[in-house]
């Protein structure tokens, strides 16, 4: 579905990625792990094309994305939500809705502002309220409903449980298998296991911008000294 | 006053602040999105003007409005499409330089088409007469102009809010960058605003015209004032555009209406300084995002080689010889490339080392020229005391319009610098009593010793060498390192000690002062001096000197004040359309490089 | 007496608790490392110490004399170097002038116009260069350096105003892994040898357990655990609250 590789990418000269090798499969859940400044949210950018990679590539669905503008790779059906949430904090739920929404895809489900208010039924009782003025649970659902408005085959999520109630992990835990259900492909990145293991079927663990394992959560739950050289303090 | 009066000047207000409204909302709406201040839109708002006189004599008044608004807006659509498209990843510089260069074509062309005189529109039918409000006559077209600004506030409010294309518009000028991961297309978006923009300012333009003539001084006028509004009352908001457009015109209003004309600019000035005090952003503006790392910021300043020294030691010496050689008219012309070397040195001194933009560093040529015509005609001092003094008065300007521009970031800053200059020039123009008006200073000659060509020529060549081996020994200063320091990284020039906003301010100051050096200069050399010699074109010219030898260089402002001095002095006479050239010139560069300039003279140090 | 000693620091961002209630101290020639999950505080209190934010409430005392609601500017003249995320120097002067516009700015000469740059604080700057080992490059433009030497270069433009604390913001971020060792050894050295004390944020856990002295942990806005980096590993608390979840005791 998503595949880079070999990719280098940063902020200017510093280069957080190197060579990286990752890879998303048709209809699974795959979680990017690995510590703070590992180069999770790099990679997602990079894939979404926010940043533009030095060198590599990067394939969805059989096309490149190198040269690709952020807004032509959302419209082959390639959804983000990013770490800072980045709601637009002065329109209401439904504008923020509204900015998301696209044609309707084949191969893909279509969702409309009902069918997201069914599965955050938070947002359908706040539609006029402040994207400014929501919790961040709340924000965080409706980054989610925004970026699926595009009826995406497939979704980047940036730490989708970062900072968020038990609870609302649940939610969000919830909802992504429900995503699963429906056919989507989901890449997540996170740091803390435990969180991944609540949705995910397969594991990459990055360390210093580079692919350092990749298998499923299960082989990853059954070896101990893995976890220890990767995920440990 | 009677209570009658009042009400009728706070309606001229009213009506006034309508057509401020239409173009400052504009503008506003265009930077929200695209992030580049358009100083052509008042060019826009002339266009209006222009082709619904040229219109109403054709097809009538009320068609001849929506018609050059359209056609307004058509011609905004190729401006976007064919120029602005192609330069959105450009220093912001270069976009500045972009729109102001077409302010100076669309101001050729429609001297070329509609000539130089004013030309006077028709009144509007139906609204002809006037309306007795509290024993008054008050016009009924201006009642019609008070109705319309809000009615269009509301209108954009509604587009805004209600349409998905409004609301794409605000989400991108919140988060361009997520609205474009979320698939939303910026270059239509891009075109639609400013197309709309373009739309508002020519009909603000239309409407004027039962009120005022078209000519075509009016698109500095409204641009300056537009910034004033823009700034006063936040870049990017409408809302704020509104309310900033009911304040300066109401000011002003209210300014004419007591018979004070001439403290109109003081009390924009000191409404302008009150909130940029209290609310830096503006009224209702907020903290722009990190300005964009500008493309050029990060070369190097060579220091001059010792070879370099010796050319212009020589240079000096063999320019100190030419008196030997020639006469009279080459010696006015090297008097005048000298002095507009110092102007474009000084220029060069805060844009190049500071990294702060001025697109009125006229003004400081002016105050300097006007004050050396004051003092020593109305102050009676001696010619030389009044050219000593005369750039103190530059520099005191340059420190209180300074203090402001540093506080502010980019374009924000840039705005202002143009809008100080335009107050300083109106003050110049209608400030009768001290600056003669219109038709300026006359009789500001030398003393007797420096009455010849040749001896006033000597003692340019003497003060300008002097001024400008000074700024550059100060580019070199641990002063001047400061100064590069702030532009490189503000962040670590803070953290290792520096206080950018001091050295900036400085600098500025400097700049300020040696700007009015050379305008003292040009005073006793023309034996004159009006407003147009301090007007929005000598700030392009001092631009246009520095580009030309490329900003990242020590030495290019000399050369492009040469260069540029000796073109227009041999091509002006002969074209007509010298600034459109000028204009043209510009547009080419930017587009053929628009990765900026500074990349075609590299190779040249 | 600590150089640096931080008291009950706290700060909230409309009503949500962003640090609160964190005391450590940095002492002469430690180094100091401060670790966390993301959103966990440490920004924050690394801001609050440089002076771009304001706390809430505690106290920030260098060498007993309080820091708060100085500037950062200010802060850096009470002798507090910093180094930044993503580098900030000067791109178009060369790396000895980015030096010695150091030197001049702490000798508070930066603001002379009469003097040439060209001699002053030569001596002093070359020494700096020498001492993070970027004396050859000293000619060379910082735009043009490569990532790992603009980190040294940083490195000796905060030495530069002899700084008794110095801040590094996660300073091995961006560089090649194999830079990251040869860096924090030398800041480690420079530190001992001048007796500085260090404070460093960081996520790579090499560098943290290779070179830190002791290393505290933020979660919530919270300091939770401290101490030597043995301890801190072997702690359960921060077991569960950073990496690898709760999987030292499943």
């Amino acid at each position: 579905m998503l595949e880079l590789r070999r990719v280098n990418a940063g902020y200017g000269r510093a280069r957080i990625l190197f060579d990286l090798d990752l890879e998303l499969r048709r209809g699974e859940v795959a979680a990017l792990l690995g510590r703070n400044g590992a180069g999770k949210t790099t990679a997602l950018k990079a894939a979404i094309g926010l940043l533009s990679s030095f060198s590599g590539k990067i394939i969805f669905n059989n096309r490149e994305l190198n040269n690709l503008q952020p807004y032509q790779i959302a419209r082959l059906g390639l959804a983000y939500v990013p770490e800072d949430r980045r709601i637009f904090t002065d329109l209401t739920v439904m504008e923020n809705l509204e900015v998301g929404r696209q044609p309707r895809r084949a191969g893909a489900p279509h969702w409309t502002p009902q069918k997201l208010c069914e599965l955050f039924p938070n947002l359908g009782r706040m539609r006029d309220r402040r994207g400014g003025s929501m919790s961040g649970g709340e924000q965080q659902m409706l980054t989610i409903a925004r970026a699926l408005m595009g009826n995406p085959v497939a979704i980047l999520l940036d730490e989708p449980f970062e900072g968020l109630a038990p609870l609302i992990v649940d939610r969000i835990a919830k909802t992504i298998r429900e995503l699963k259900r429906e056919g989507l492909s989901v890449l997540l990145s996170e740091q803390n296991l435990r969180f991944a293991r609540l949705v995910a079927d397969r594991a990459c663990i990055i360390e210093k911008g580079r692919l350092c394992y990749a298998g499923t959560m299960a082989a990853l739950d059954a070896d101990p000294a893995l976890r220890e050289r990767y995920l440990s303090v | 006053m009677s209570y009658s009066s009042i009400l009728i000047q706070f309606l001229n207000g009213l009506a006034s602040a309508s057509s401020l409204f239409l173009v400052a909302a504009g503008l506003s709406l265009i930077f929200g999105v695209t992030r580049i201040v358009n100083f052509a839109h008042g060019s826009l708002y002339m266009l209006g003007m222009y082709l619904a006189v040229w219109l109403a004599e054709r097809v009538g008044f009320w068609a001849a409005v929506p018609l050059a608004a359209a056609i307004v807006a058509l011609f905004g659509s190729v401006v976007e499409i064919s120029l602005l498209r192609r330069i959105y990843k450009a220093p912001e510089l270069l976009q500045l330089l972009a729109t102001f260069a077409l302010l100076l074509v669309i101001k050729d062309a429609a001297l070329w088409i509609w000539g130089p005189e004013d030309l006077l529109g028709p009144r509007a039918p139906g609204f002809t007469g006037a309306v007795g409000i509290a024993g008054g006559a008050f016009p009924q077209y201006e009642l019609l102009l008070i109705v319309l600004g809000p009615v269009v506030f509301v209108f954009l409010q509604l587009i805004l809010s209600k349409t998905r294309w409004g609301i794409l518009v605000r989400a991108a000028t919140q988060d361009r960058e997520m609205a474009s991961a979320l698939g939303v297309n910026q270059r239509w978006l891009f075109t639609g605003v400013f197309v709309l923009g373009a739309l508002l300012a020519g009909l603000g333009g239309a409407l004027q015209v039962p009120r005022e003539p078209a000519n075509l001084m009016v698109d500095l006028t409204v641009i300056s004032d537009a910034f004033v509004v823009v700034v006063v009352g936040g870049l990017g908001s409408i809302p704020g555009a509104f309310l900033a457009a009911l304040l300066i015109a109401e000011i002003k209003a209210f300014c004419i209406g007591l018979g004070f004309s001439e403290a109109t600019l003081v009390m924009e000035f000191m409404v302008m300084a009150a909130v940029l005090v209290l609310r830096p952003w503006g009224l209702l503006g907020r903290m722009p995002a990190e300005a964009r790392g500008a493309g050029t910021a990060q070369q190097p300043l060579a220091r001059p080689s010792p070879r370099l020294l010796r050319m212009l030691v020589a240079l000096v010496a063999a320019l100190a010889l030419v008196p030997l050689a020639s006469g009279g008219y080459t010696l006015v012309l090297l008097t005048d490339v000298l002095i507009f070397a110092l102007f474009a040195v000084s220029l060069h001194f805060i844009m190049g080392p500071a990294g702060l933009y001025s697109f009125g560093h006229a003004a400081y040529f002016g105050l300097g020229a006007y004050a050396a015509g004051i003092l020593f005609l109305q102050g009676k001092m001696p010619m030389e005391l009044a050219l000593a003094l005369a750039p103190l008065a530059a520099g005191f300007g340059a420190l209180v319009f300074g203090w402001f521009c540093v506080r502010l970031s980019g374009v924000y800053s840039a705005m202002l610098t143009l809008a100080f200059a335009q107050i300083v020039w109106s003050a110049a123009f209608q400030w009768d009593a001290l600056t003669g008006g219109s038709n300026g200073i006359v009789g500001i000659w030398p003393a007797p010793w420096l009455a010849s060509k040749t001896a006033y020529y000597f003692l340019t060549l003497l003060f300008c060498a002097l001024g400008i081996s000074f700024l550059w020994k100060a580019i070199y200063s641990p002063f001047g390192y400061a100064l590069r320091a702030g532009r490189d990284s503000p962040l670590r020039a803070d953290a290792i000690g520096i206080d950018v906003r001091a050295a900036q301010w400085a600098a500025f100051a400097i700049a300020g002062l040696a700007a009015g050096i050379s305008g003292a200069l040009y005073a006793f050399s023309k034996g004159s001096i009006s407003p147009e010699a301090m007007g929005i074109q000598r700030s392009v010219d001092g631009l246009v000197m520095v580009m030309l030898g490329g900003i990242q260089t020590l030495t290019g402002p000399v050369w492009g004040a040469a260069l540029y001095t000796w073109l227009q002095d041999a091509a002006a006479r002969n074209i007509d359309y010298w600034r459109a050239l000028v204009g043209i010139v510009i547009l080419a560069l930017v587009l053929a490089v628009p990765q900026g300039l500074g990349t075609l003279v590299q190779g040249r140090k | 007496m600590s150089v640096l000693a931080v008291n009950g620091l706290s700060k909230a961002f409309g009503g949500v608790r962003a640090v609160s209630g964190v005391s450590f101290a940095v002492d002469a020639g430690e180094l100091l490392a401060m670790i966390g999950p993301n959103g966990a505080g440490k920004s924050t209190c690394f801001n609050m110490i440089n002076g771009q934010l304001a706390p809430d409430s505690g106290s920030i005392e260098l060498e007993g004399k309080s820091l708060v609601g100085k500037a950062p500017r200010e802060i850096c003249r009470s002798g507090v170097g910093r180094t930044f995320q993503v580098t900030a120097t000067f791109g178009s002067m060369t790396v000895r002038e980015n030096v010695q516009l150091a030197l001049l700015s702490h000798a508070r000469a930066q603001g002379s116009l009469f003097s040439s740059m060209e001699e002053s604080f030569l001596d002093e700057a070359h020494k700096l260069l020498q001492q993070v080992g970027m004396r050859e490059q000293a000619d060379r433009q910082c735009a043009l350096l490569a990532y790992g030497d603009l980190k040294r270069v940083e490195l000796a433009v905060a030495l530069a105003s002899r700084p008794r604390l110095l801040l590094m913001d996660e300073p091995t971020a961006g560089m090649a892994p194999a830079e990251r060792g040869a860096l924090m050894q030398l800041a480690a050295g420079l530190a001992r040898g001048e007796k500085i004390a260090v404070l460093f944020t960081e996520h790579d856990m090499d560098v943290v357990f290779g070179h830190a002295d002791r290393v505290i942990v933020l979660a919530d806005g919270e300091l939770i655990a401290e101490g030597s980096p043995t301890e801190v590993r072997a702690n359960a608390q921060v077991r569960s609250v950073y990496l690898g979840g709760e999987y030292g005791d499943a």
